[in-house]
């Protein structure tokens, strides 16, 4: 029983960061319908930053959130503006451009980061002393435990923007329908660059909470992107509710998947949830809910 | 007549060429590119030309060089056979990968393809008792020579571009890029377009498969990191596409030759170039920026693909003109 | 029985009843026309007839062989065409591809294929425009390009979906005069139509329809007396 719930509260807590990706992916997706192949790479850079500033600079990794958030929200904005958006105009054969424009900047992310940084593991030790806390007979790691909290307080902030401000609910206008919104003046192009900036800015929140707990190198991205559409995908393209279910879903399935099949599965697991869901589910969650 | 002239000469020039350059590096490098050649033209089938972008295409390769070297290793039968054979293994692939896909359209079935392309990846990692996992398969080469090889390569290479050049001629070439522009009108003619679909994927995975046991008998080492990669095949096989020239015949064959020499341009040092320069002006500097050169081959793919999409979206021979038009308006400036 | 039949056909999206009961027969050689205001579940009809959507109740029937529930490519092949209201061609290819691929359909060969589709062409009157590329045809040409590609694959009934919309009236006459040259070709039609005057004209017989239901089926004279019809299109206020 202890091993079950050990499981479970591990899978929950790596759910809430998870989710935090996974918010990011989906937002884009319902926004700009662009499948983001370069979204883990963008945690990626803020995993580095986050690094960079806890060695230069001693600072903790918490406090590197705002400097990182900052960063990929305006490297968001930039590779949406003169990456992504001049591709609306080019004709061409194949409408999976975009997708490929995201694998090229993924590729050009994780080696900018490699010739800086060169391939060798690096990481930031855990800020707090003693690592984790008992509660009954079971262990809480500090480190996630706070990046838990933060992770749902960056989520209703999120929601809160997007419902309650006019930037926000903007945004949801330009997801519905981007004609409609542009119909009705809102000035679509510059909505896909900012949500592009948020998007950005929420995989960089995940990644500077992830440091203390991962070791960094450069080819970390890809495994993460991949979590990322599991994510979305499972929640639902486009639904931020769903990306938390998908979030949490896919920590869960990896704790339990690693405790009783095996930590050489766990990639697997993922992938199959992936196909499976794409196959029989292609609404995620979101779908079940509108039965 | 007159429009093959060109591929002509140049097929000339291929069957002349292990005679004329006879180092061995050289020699190498000629037979990937006819290796790539082979695998874009089957990305480029499903493609460029069907509109079903596949992410996957490593799937076929590493069940090619698989079936190739366990038949070899484990049955003992002349690694020639497993050439043939390694491309129908990754046919037989092709249905349930075609399946599981084609269910799904757009960006959703590029991402099938990348997930089940990780999967056979998995798979072939963790059943060692098949595969020997990330021991991989090691095998005794046939020959000690290139040369052989070499004409092998460019067989395979030739079959495939005449394969793609006669099927779009023929109904089957009318059908694929009916789905491609529009899969509605394509059934509302009397298309299957499943049926259809999953023919483009078979003949896509038969070359595919085929180039992975060339590479298996060539190379006689793989694991499942080398040939069901993501990136270094299934993500270069869509820029050897894309590069190139989606949708055209020959756009593999040239895309295949730009990537392999970038490639190698970086690895290399400008073939040997900045090593000689770095000899000759042996400062820190250069020997720094030397050593960064030799790494920056991925980096160029990577900003490559962007120039690529952004400029040149139909790839090189697709945009021809444009890049013609491109490169005669920057020597007129020069003038 | 007649050639084709449509019976007691249901269709729901979720909780919306698009088609509640309908049913109609149509006889070999007939224009038949569609009429009904915006929603009232004309296309949606279409999209039945030509399997892109499932049944949720009834039957359709082609030469009393059910086609209901048979993938739109083989009913198709039964001998059924169509034309979509949004033109789709099929864009980079040229007029002449767009009909050799439809006219690959009924032959295996190349050259079969091409001299088909250039009679289909010849026929209805594109032979200028065969070598351009249809996307830079002008709506009226691409409209033709529909009817041309639907013929291409030999059809014993062709589904006009909207053919007249956005032409001007020398192009609409001219719409008119093909319509009628495949009808005398022996091709049965069913045409759904919001130009009266088009659809008036050139049908034998009228179903009108509204939000599912059928209102009325008749001759032209008949359903454009039809109170109903009248209240459906114009309003309460009309009709008394």
């Amino acid at each position: 029983m202890d091993v079950f719930l050990q499981t479970l509260v591990s899978g929950v807590l790596t759910g809430g960061l998870y989710a935090l990706i996974g918010l990011g992916m989906t937002l884009i997706m319902g926004v700009m319908n662009i499948i983001n192949l370069a979204h883990g790479q963008l945690m990626m850079v803020a995993m580095y930053i986050t690094f960079v500033l806890f060695h230069y600079l001693g600072l903790d990794p918490y406090f590197a959130l705002p400097v990182s958030c900052t960063f990929l929200f305006f490297l968001g904005v930039f590779i949406q503006r003169y990456l992504l958006n001049p591709l609306m105009q080019v004709e061409s054969i194949l409408p999976e451009n975009q997708v490929l424009m995201t694998v090229g900047i993924g590729m050009v992310l994780t080696e900018i980061c490699r010739f800086i940084f060169t391939s060798n593991y690096k990481s930031v030790p855990n800020p707090y002393s003693s690592p984790t806390f008992f509660i009954g007979g079971i262990s809480f790691s500090k480190a996630m435990c706070t990046a838990f909290v933060l992770a749902v307080m960056f989520t209703v902030a999120l929601f809160w923007f997007l419902l309650k401000t006019d930037l926000g609910r903007s945004i949801r206008a330009v997801a519905q329908d981007g004609e409609a919104a542009r119909l009705m003046g809102i000035d679509a192009e510059r909505i896909k660059v900012i949500t592009m900036g948020i998007g950005s800015m929420l995989v960089a929140a995940a990644g500077t909470m992830l440091m203390p707990i991962f070791y960094l190198f450069p080819d970390i991205g890809g495994p993460f992107t991949r979590k990322a559409f599991v994510i979305t995908i499972l929640g639902g393209l486009g639904s931020t509710v769903g990306a938390i279910f998908g979030g949490v879903t896919l920590g869960l399935a990896e704790a339990f998947g690693a405790t009783y099949i095996g930590k050489d599965y766990e990639d697997m697991i993922g992938l199959i949830m992936f196909l499976l869901v794409l196959l029989f589910l292609p609404g995620g969650f979101k779908r079940l809910t509108k039965v | 007549m007159k429009e093959n002239a060109g591929p002509l000469i140049v097929l000339g020039i291929l069957l002349l060429f292990p005679w004329v350059i006879t180092d061995q590096y050289y020699q190498h490098l000629m037979i990937l590119v006819l290796m790539w050649v082979a695998i874009g033209s089957g990305w480029n089938l499903i493609a460029g030309y069907t509109g079903q972008v596949s992410f996957g295409d490593a799937a076929f390769f590493g069940t090619g060089a698989y079936a190739a070297g366990l038949l070899a290793f484990k049955l003992g039968i002349s690694a020639w056979w497993g050439l043939a054979l390694g491309g129908l293994m990754a046919v037989v692939i092709a249905f349930p990968f075609g399946w599981i896909c084609f269910r799904l359209r757009g960006a959703y079935f590029a991402l099938a393809t990348l997930a089940l392309n990780e999967v056979m990846r998995h798979i072939a990692t963790i059943w060692e008792s098949l595969t020997g996992g990330m021991v991989g398969i090691l095998l005794m080469q046939t020959f000690v020579s290139k040369i052989p090889y070499y004409y092998v390569a460019l067989v395979i290479a030739v079959i495939a571009v005449v394969t793609v050049q006669l099927v779009m001629q023929s109904r089957w070439g009318y059908y694929f890029v009916s789905i491609r522009e529009d899969q509605d009108t394509a059934e509302s003619i009397g298309i299957d377009t499943h049926y259809y679909k999953m023919i483009s994927l078979c003949l896509a995975a038969y070359l595919t498969g085929l180039a992975g046991s060339l590479y298996m008998n060539y190379m006689s080492f793989i694991d499942p990191h080398i040939v069901f990669s993501l990136h270094d095949i299934s993500i270069m096989a869509i820029l050897v596409g894309i590069v190139g020239g989606v949708g055209t015949v020959y756009g593999p064959a040239v895309g295949a030759f730009v990537m392999v020499t970038v490639s190698e341009l970086f690895r290399t040092g400008g073939f040997g170039l900045v090593d000689s320069v770095t000899k000759a002006i042996p400062y820190p500097a250069v020997m720094l920026a030397a050593k960064y050169i030799k790494e920056a081959h991925v980096f160029t793919f990577g900003v490559l693909v962007i120039l690529v999409i952004l400029f040149l979206p139909n790839g090189i021979v697709g945009d021809w003109p444009k890049l013609r038009r491109g490169l005669l308006f920057w020597r007129r400036q020069k003038a | 029985m007649a050639y084709f039949e449509v019976n007691k056909v249901f269709k729901h999206f979720g909780g919306l009843a698009a088609l509640s009961g309908v049913s109609f027969g149509v006889e070999q050689g007939q224009i038949y026309g569609l009429i009904g205001p915006n929603g009232s579940g004309k296309t949606t009809m279409f999209n039945l007839i030509n399997g892109y959507f499932p049944l949720t109740a009834g039957k359709i029937l082609l030469e009393g062989r059910e086609i209901s529930g048979m993938k739109p490519f083989r009913i198709c092949q039964l001998g059924i065409g169509r034309t979509f209201q949004v033109v789709k061609p099929l864009k980079r290819m040229t007029v002449l591809d767009n009909v050799i691929a439809a006219g690959f359909l009924r032959t295996e060969s190349k050259i079969e294929a091409r001299s088909l589709a250039e009679e289909i062409i010849e026929f209805c009157g594109l032979t200028r425009q065969k070598d351009k590329i249809a996307k830079s045809l002008p709506i009226a040409s691409r409209k033709r390009l529909e009817i041309t590609r639907a013929l291409a694959t030999k059809p014993k009934l062709l589904l006009l979906d909207e053919t007249a919309a956005g032409l001007n009236p020398t192009e609409l006459d001219e719409a008119v005069a093909l319509i009628k040259k495949i009808r005398d070709s022996g091709v049965t039609i069913i045409i759904v139509e919001h130009i009266m005057k088009v659809i008036m004209t050139i049908s034998d017989r009228i179903l009108a329809i509204n939000q599912g239901v059928v209102i009325t089926e008749g001759t032209p004279k008949e359903v454009a007396s039809n109170s109903h019809v009248i209240a459906a299109y114009l309003g309460e206020d009309y009709s008394a």
